[in-house]
């Protein structure tokens, strides 16, 4: 096995009794009623949200998401579930926490919420991010909404002695999130970015040839950007570096039930349909398609 | 009189027994719902359709939403009869639970041929998905019409011994005629029914919403349809009718039980809330406890229709 799932690094072992009796249904995905802890803007597009929840909610790890049924913003009927990364979670403040950005009913919905107000999410779903304890080294490069699902890497890669060095893309200098939660947690954080033009594959390339010939990338991790996956995947075949994508897809159940959430994935040259929120949304790097 | 202390929520479709009526849908409903579902708690499993051939599904986007409804054009994505026999069948080997497999096929002899292979240890049901287009027809489902509907029953029952449940379409001018086809020709129960063929398109880009254009509409928004066809369907015939359209809460469940279903199917409402099934069990119970009935089966067909108010429904009684 190459790499481990976050939950392995962390205590709190089984409990070794071995009861033959039958054991009660303890559900790993829950949906419940959050409470709405903080709803308040981080920049003029992306806004903060914080709800406490159950142990079993707080137990999701980075890459994993939640399904938010949304509240009805005037005028609209969001019917399905919306499914958002987990930008942060707390096991023992049990809280989970997500960053998004309003872009239709949904988040609509969610911009409504105020502290006290309770919210039905359902999770962690999905497969996070993995961390192979032999990397020192690892870059995130995100772009938009994926810097939030890069987010808590900061926290774990640091809390598995793995140093970090982030590539952010955004429009716009003031529209970049995450980047004082990485540098809290000691990751350097080059931004670039569509205004000041540094932004583009190529320049972004550039940057990623120098971080690996200073042996700074052991492994990529990115989420946002279709353009900048493409030049990771380039490099990762070029110098035999490992990577994992999160992938976003239109979903419905959310837990691998429905197969609306399918994309195309290359493995050993055989083209095959995986579910982003049952086998992803984290997926190999260079098996992902744009 | 003494008052119900407790409630016998068992059913009985075409001598299975079921521990309570309540069921998933096929194609909402996959073994990665035992995260947040207690599976020994439900009447039944039913799995997502199986056909013999590999299929990949329809182009994206599979899935849109409209107001208490979806539709969606997944186009059954099926692994076939190996991996099903080799996953699938020891996954559910666990529960005691009956376990319902729904197949489909594009011709009668195809049906019958998987209905004959997927007959195995482990498996308590058929579900013969005829909502699905028939190559034979030029594309028309089975299930649009009594004929081609009683001709893929017959094979059907002439190749399995399993109790035998068809799954009718609401896309026919005469779903009661159906019914009874699918009676005739020997099938033990029928589902009714499926999604309602529906569209929507996009207006921003002026494209259809769907890629595969056209989609099932499900959900809230289409039980008071479903729960006309069932009444219409118990009266046409005398096998149980399984229900299954847009139910989301236990009092939906009774509702479809009242106008004459045995048994009900939740799909839709899982993907909004994962334990729906189990609040509709506990709810079923709540309920039956509340109105003094001992047995949730006496639901079945309760509505009331006073005399002096009925209409003329001489057009919903079956020729005898």
């Amino acid at each position: 096995m190459s790499s481990v799932p976050f939950r392995e690094f962390e205590s709190g072992a089984e409990d070794g009794s071995n009861i033959s009796a039958p054991k009660p249904f303890r559900p790993s995905v829950v949906a419940e009623l959050a409470e709405v802890v903080a709803n308040t803007p981080v920049n003029a597009e992306y806004r903060h949200l914080v709800v406490a929840c159950s142990e079993t909610a707080a137990t999701g790890v980075p890459g994993q998401f939640f399904q938010l049924l949304c509240p009805q913003p005037a005028g609209e009927q969001p019917y399905l579930r919306r499914p958002m990364s987990i930008y942060g979670t707390s096991l023992s403040e049990r809280k989970v926490e997500f960053l998004y950005k309003v872009t239709g009913a949904g988040t609509r919905g969610l911009d409504l919420l105020k502290a006290g107000d309770r919210l039905d999410i359902m999770g962690p779903l999905g497969q996070g991010f993995r961390l192979d304890p032999a990397w020192r080294r690892l870059v995130a490069v995100g772009r938009g909404a994926g810097l939030a699902t890069l987010a808590p890497l900061a926290k774990a890669a640091r809390q598995a002695g793995i140093e970090v060095t982030a590539v952010f893309s955004a429009r716009r200098p003031e529209l970049v999130v995450s980047v004082d939660l990485f540098r809290s947690h000691g990751a350097e954080v080059l931004v670039v970015t569509d205004s000041q033009s540094t932004s583009g594959p190529a320049n972004v390339e550039r940057i990623l040839r120098r971080l690996i010939a200073e042996r700074r990338c052991d492994a990529f991790f990115t989420c946002g950007s279709s353009r900048l996956q493409r030049v990771q995947q380039r490099l990762a075949h070029e110098f035999g570096i490992p990577g994992q994508v999160a992938m976003e897809q239109q979903m419905a159940c959310g837990i691998g039930m429905c197969f609306c959430c399918v994309r195309d994935f290359n493995v050993q040259g055989e083209i095959i349909q995986r579910r982003v929120c049952w086998d992803g949304p984290v997926f190999d790097l260079l098996e992902a398609l744009p | 009189m003494n008052r119900a202390t407790a409630v016998d929520l068992s059913v009985t479709i075409g001598g299975l027994k079921l521990s309570n009526p309540v069921m998933p849908a096929s194609g909402t409903f996959a073994e990665g719902l035992d995260r947040a579902l207690d599976f020994a708690r439900l009447g039944a499993f039913v799995t997502k359709t199986i056909t013999r051939e590999l299929r990949t599904g329809n182009p994206l986007p599979r899935v849109v939403e409209r107001p208490g409804s979806l539709i969606n054009a997944i186009g059954i994505p099926s692994k076939g009869v190996a991996h099903f026999v080799e996953e699938t069948l020891p996954y559910y080997a666990r529960y005691d639970t009956p376990l319902v497999v729904s197949i489909s096929a594009p011709t009668a002899d195809g049906f019958a041929s998987l209905a004959a292979d997927l007959s195995l240890p482990g498996v308590a049901a058929i579900e013969a998905n005829i909502s699905c287009p028939n190559i034979e027809e030029d594309g028309k489902a089975f299930a649009m019409r009594a004929e081609s509907t009683e001709h893929v029953t017959r094979a059907l029952r002439a190749a399995t011994a399993l109790p035998l449940w068809v799954k009718l379409t609401p896309n026919t001018g005469d779903m009661p005629d159906v019914a009874r086809a699918a009676e005739v020709a020997g099938a033990d129960a029928v589902v009714v029914a499926n999604t309602i063929l529906a569209m929507a398109i996009d207006l921003k880009t002026f494209k259809p919403c769907l890629g595969n254009i056209m989609g099932g509409l499900s959900g809230p928004a289409i039980k008071p349809i479903i729960l006309r066809h069932v009444f219409q369907c118990a009266k046409a015939v005398r096998i149980p009718v399984i229900a299954c359209g847009g139910i989301a809460s236990s009092d939906d469940a009774v509702e479809y039980m009242l106008a004459g279903a045995t048994a009900v199917q939740v799909g839709t409402a899982t993907f909004i809330q994962p334990n729906a099934m189990e609040k509709i069990i506990d709810g079923l119970e709540a309920f039956c406890l509340h109105r003094d009935i001992a047995r949730v089966a006496d639901l079945t067909a309760g509505v009331v229709i006073e005399e002096a108010d009925e209409p003329d429904l001489a057009w919903l009684n079956p020729p005898t």
